[in-house]
């Protein structure tokens, strides 16, 4: 890429691998918006990684220009971890699946969000095991019959984000697959957010679990069934933004505007809250009872993990100086012979 | 220093060229500080000393209890040597469970010293001895001494103004003081501890300094010990000298590694037991760049060195077997990624959580073999102490060199024993070549800590045309580029699929995928030439050869020279009487046919390994498993090694090979 006579394009960010994923599939939507997004953000193709498990959606690196690794099944933030700690230059991506991340990778991605890492996790919850053909996933819904679940589901679901709020990640938001706007918003605020950021993505397998989220996907029903959060404003929401989430106790509730109720009554978005408490109860609005939120529910700062892991080193140095081997080998008590 | 006249003896004083001593106590008793203290004034009197820290599992069993008993066993002496002996001459033992948990390791009629104070009712009934063998006659063919070590370490420490549970946990100074006396061991080193270690707590400094002293006069007074002994100086080879044990020898061989490879060490690792001291070490030295890691678990812990073997770093793992079990997904995606990688396996009893203490060497097929599909990888085993700073240098030019996980392995002896280790020449150390294809513009950007691409190795690695990097070309090794992320124009993704041979693609071909397995094959098959051919040494052909590997060299060349001296007619010295009468001149005839060959390298075995088992009538190939090695021998050279295998819990002694050296010689 000839960096230095024009800016880079969307164009620029496409590997010349062949694309292997259903047609139709929703993996392709977020590709495209990520090869958008990635020559606004300013950062060098060199310098940014993608580091994926297993999964069709883990599939995601081989289709970008620029380094990448598809590790194994759950442990893509486990590498990223490393990554990131030597090389705190690079900027590093996860991209992972709702079985990938929440079921075998549970451990580490769980670790990597409340040690901080700056990685950015996007996970595509597609509620199904895409690759192995079509069995339930930690976030498949009650009932749901699947190839391994013939009569139905009886797990109960992982919400993601609460997953990603009660492990102390630092950022935390949502959006959808053909959202695209949405999508690319919040991918650029990822990028720009300094630590570890988790990004559920809701991702149609039109193969496996067609329809999954046709609700926050139909144009038509969408500005009903999602809320899109504003930092700072009241949230509010519909087609002809006439309702809003109103705290009834620590339940939110819709309620209609007009009438005497206006967005002062209101609960008001703060992404930077300290503690999670307000993005929790976001996170948790569940369709068809409420409208789910999308966008960001969480942004606030805290050390980075391969930034503290550095320091250390380089406090060391300054401390007692850079180490020499001669010194080391030669610690404690040593006697001469001959 | 006052000292020197404490020390000034007057009892008669003899002469010995070796002795094995056995602290043996409570968890709670402090023998694993006795045996390190002893171990290493001895060193520091120019002994050769080699060391068997044997301590259970539990921090803290119950008190007086059979579970809770803790030994460590010095063997020090005026000439070189190689094991930490078989049975003791002396065995303190700091209460009844000690005493029956040790006593089979008391040579006969060796010296006891035992604590009477502890052998009252409640010692006796908490040990499940029925009758008290200080009165029952049972010890009678021993050297008994007793001492009221409890009261006296009590009553000694009076002064310091320490409570009662601390001056009774003092007792393990008071047994060391006594030890020294008999050896006539400089105080000092141990004082000097001492005054560093409590330099906060100034009433437990004054103690443990009393109650060594009191240790000390005991001796000098008792009229149970009638002499003292000496041990000389050996003749080790000119050179600074220090202690060192094997975790600690890993640790500074892995730092010595990334200096000299000019490469920041990245050490990923999950706490177990006997790898943990490795991490903790390690974790010490971050002036050196070190960025150690301690992961959520093992899996964890071996992907984020691999990602940061990714990234350039010197990537490390290590654990013990139950670990390692964990590790070998990835482990077979390094293999697949072909990027370098140490992983370290500090192999301990199994199966399962097993005998986590305890030495075994029954993992040599688990890191052989124990991946999915074709995924071999070189490796290496750490023969004592010292070697293991050795063979960790040697394990990561290999890796560096052809582009491959390695596995070191060491074991719970190895890694808690010490030695006296000659300092090597740091400037003498040979540097660790390693290269990254750089982009065709200039050098990367990367971080002051990691060192420039030079551009070097890779040299077919970027096409002509600048671009379509090619991320698995070969070079005259089959190794691939390491090329890093942030060099311009080398963008490329590496996968745990199987790759097409150069570019590196995605492929689902047959015909590659057969071409990649056996390349990847041969790459490790070729790490051959890179290691040097087994030596023998003795006869060149003949009788019998013993082969050991790892852990048992000291043992086996101790039991090979044995039998050879014994047939020469160069009969015994200090440790002979260790062996009872094993050994005794009876082999006259054959016994010159026995000869020892070490294997450091199990993957791939030297190249000449066929051509000298074949010289030979017979092998031996005595490891602490039930025949791994042998196994591998005889269905890669059709030749019918013996195995010897034990899996006891503790290293082999020397008696168990002399016996069947002895026997196949017959
Ligand atoms: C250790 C291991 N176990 C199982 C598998 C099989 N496997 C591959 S992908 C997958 C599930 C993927 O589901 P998800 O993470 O939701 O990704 P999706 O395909 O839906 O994008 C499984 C079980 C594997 N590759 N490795
Ligand atoms: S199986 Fe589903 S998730 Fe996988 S590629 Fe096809 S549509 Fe996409
Ligand atoms: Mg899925």
């Amino acid at each position: 890429m000839n960096a230095k006579a024009r800016k880079p394009t969307a164009g620029d960010f496409a590997s010349d691998q062949e694309i292997r994923w259903c047609p139709g599939c929703g993996d392709f939507s977020i590709l495209a918006q990520m090869k958008k997004v990635l020559p606004e953000i300013g950062v060098a193709p060199e310098n940014l990684v993608f580091v994926s498990g297993i999964g069709c959606s883990s599939r995601f690196p081989y289709y970008l220009n620029t380094y990448g690794v598809h590790g194994i099944h759950g442990r893509a933030p486990a590498i990223a971890t490393g990554l990131k700690t030597v090389r705190p230059d690079l900027q590093v991506w996860v991209v992972t699946g709702d079985g990938d991340a929440l079921s075998i990778g549970g451990n580490h991605l769980m670790h990597a969000m409340r040690r901080n890492v700056d990685i950015k996790i996007l996970l595509f919850n597609n509620r199904i095991y895409g690759l192995t053909k079509g069995q339930y996933s930690p976030t498949s819904l009650p009932g749901h019959v699947t190839r391994s679940t013939p009569y139905g589901s009886v797990d109960a679901p992982l919400h993601p984000l609460s997953i990603a709020l009660g492990s102390e990640a630092t950022f935390v938001a949502r959006s959808v697959d053909t959202h695209t706007k949405h999508l690319g918003a919040v991918l650029r605020r990822a990028a720009a957010h300094r630590g570890a950021a988790l990004v559920e993505i809701y991702q149609n397998c039109n193969v496996y679990n067609d329809g999954a989220f046709e609700y926050a996907k139909d144009v038509k029903l969408r500005s009903d069934t999602l809320v899109e959060l504003e930092h700072g404003q009241p949230i509010v929401f519909g087609a002809k933004r006439d309702k809003g989430i109103r705290l009834n106790g620590l339940a939110p509730e819709v309620v209609p505007l007009g009438n005497g109720t206006d967005a002062s009554d209101l609960l008001v978005h703060d992404e930077t809250a300290a503690e999670p408490t307000l993005a929790t109860v976001l996170a948790r609005m569940r369709h068809p009872a409420l409208p789910e939120a999308i966008g960001v529910l969480r942004a606030v700062e805290r050390p980075t993990f391969d930034a503290l892991v550095n320091e250390q080193v380089e406090a060391a140095r300054a401390r007692e100086g850079k180490g020499e081997l001669a010194d080391l080998l030669r610690a404690g008590d040593t006697w001469t012979v001959g | 220093m006052s000292d020197n006249a404490l020390q000034a003896a007057t009892k008669p004083i003899e002469e010995l060229d070796s002795v094995v001593v056995r602290f043996a106590g409570d968890s709670g008793d402090g023998m694993q500080l006795a045996g390190t203290q002893l171990t290493n004034t001895s060193a520091l009197a120019g002994n050769d000393v080699a060391t068997f820290p044997d301590f259970p599992a539990e921090i803290r069993a119950p008190k007086g209890t059979l579970a809770g008993v803790s030994g460590f066993q010095v063997h020090f002496a005026s000439r070189d040597i190689y094991t930490p002996g078989d049975l003791v001459d002396v065995l303190v033992a700091m209460n009844p469970a000690a005493l029956s948990e040790n006593l089979r390791f008391l040579q006969p009629h060796g010296t006891l010293i035992v604590d009477e104070d502890a052998f009252d009712a409640r010692g006796l009934k908490l040990a499940r001895v029925e009758s008290n063998p200080l009165e029952d006659g049972s010890l009678d063919e021993y050297q008994v001494i007793r001492v009221p070590l409890t009261s006296l370490t009590r009553e000694a420490v009076e002064g310091a103004g320490v409570g009662r549970k601390l001056a009774t946990r003092c007792r393990n100074f008071f047994a060391m003081g006594l030890i020294y006396w008999l050896y006539g061991r400089d105080l000092e080193p141990t004082l000097r501890w001492v005054r560093h270690r409590f330099r906060d707590r100034p009433e437990v400094r004054d103690a443990d300094v009393e109650a060594l002293r009191t240790g000390w006069n005991f001796g000098e007074t008792t009229e149970a010990l009638a002499r003292s002994y000496r041990v000389p100086p050996a003749a080790l080879e000119p050179g600074e000298y220090r202690n060192i044990t094997g975790n600690q020898a890993l640790a500074c061989g892995l730092i010595a590694a990334a200096e000299l490879s000019g490469k920041q060490l990245f050490y990923g690792s999950y706490p177990i037991t006997p790898a943990s001291d490795i991490l903790h070490e390690l974790a010490r030295h971050k002036r050196f760049g070190v960025r150690t890691f301690q992961a959520e678990d093992e899996i964890a812990a071996v992907t984020s060195a691999i990602g940061a073997a990714y990234g350039g770093a010197m990537a490390v793992t290590a654990s013990s077997g139950p670990g390692i079990a964990l590790k070998t997904e990835a482990m077979g995606l390094a293999v697949m990624f072909e990027l370098p990688l140490l992983v370290l396996s500090v192999q301990r009893g199994g199966p399962s959580t097993g005998l986590p203490t305890k030495p075994e060497q029954s993992d040599l097929l688990q890191v052989m073999f124990g991946r999915s599909g074709e995924a071999p990888l070189p490796v290496l085993a750490a023969s004592g102490p010292t070697d293991c700073f050795d063979v960790v240098l040697e394990a990561w030019r290999i890796a560096t060199r052809l582009m491959t996980p390695v596995v070191v392995l060491s074991d719970a002896f190895v890694a808690n024993g010490a030695e006296p280790w000659r300092l090597p020449d740091v400037a003498g150390l040979e540097p660790i070549e390693v290269s990254h294809p750089g982009a065709s513009g200039g050098q990367p950007a990367l971080p002051p800590s990691l060192p420039r691409a030079s551009g070097g190795k890779a040299g077919g690695a970027a096409s002509s045309a600048g671009t379509g990097f090619r991320p698995y070309a070969r070079d005259e090794w089959l190794a691939r580029p390491w090329a890093l992320p942030g060099t311009p124009g080398l963008m490329h993704r590496i996968g745990s699929l199987e790759k097409q041979d150069g570019t590196g693609n995605v492929s689902y071909d047959p015909d590659n995928h057969e071409h990649m397995v056996k390349l990847r094959a041969q790459k490790v098959a070729n790490a051959v030439n890179l290691i040097p051919d087994l030596e023998v040494t003795g006869p060149e052909s003949g009788k019998l050869l013993v082969l050991s590997w790892g852990g048992t060299l000291g043992v086996c060349r101790e039991a090979v020279e044995r039998v050879r001296a014994a047939g020469g007619g160069a009969h015994g010295n200090g440790t002979g009487g260790a062996h009872g009468n094993g050994t005794g001149g009876a082999h006259g005839n054959g016994t010159g046919a026995v000869a020892h060959a070490h294997l450091r390298h199990l993957n791939p075995l030297p190249a000449n390994t066929g051509a000298v088992l074949a010289r030979y009538e017979r092998v031996l190939v005595p490891e602490l498993n039930l025949g791994q090695l042998a196994l591998l021998l005889r269905a890669r050279y059709l030749v019918d090694v013996v195995s010897l295998g034990k899996v006891r819990g503790r290293p082999f002694w020397v008696k168990d090979v002399t016996g069947v050296i002895e026997e196949m010689l017959a």
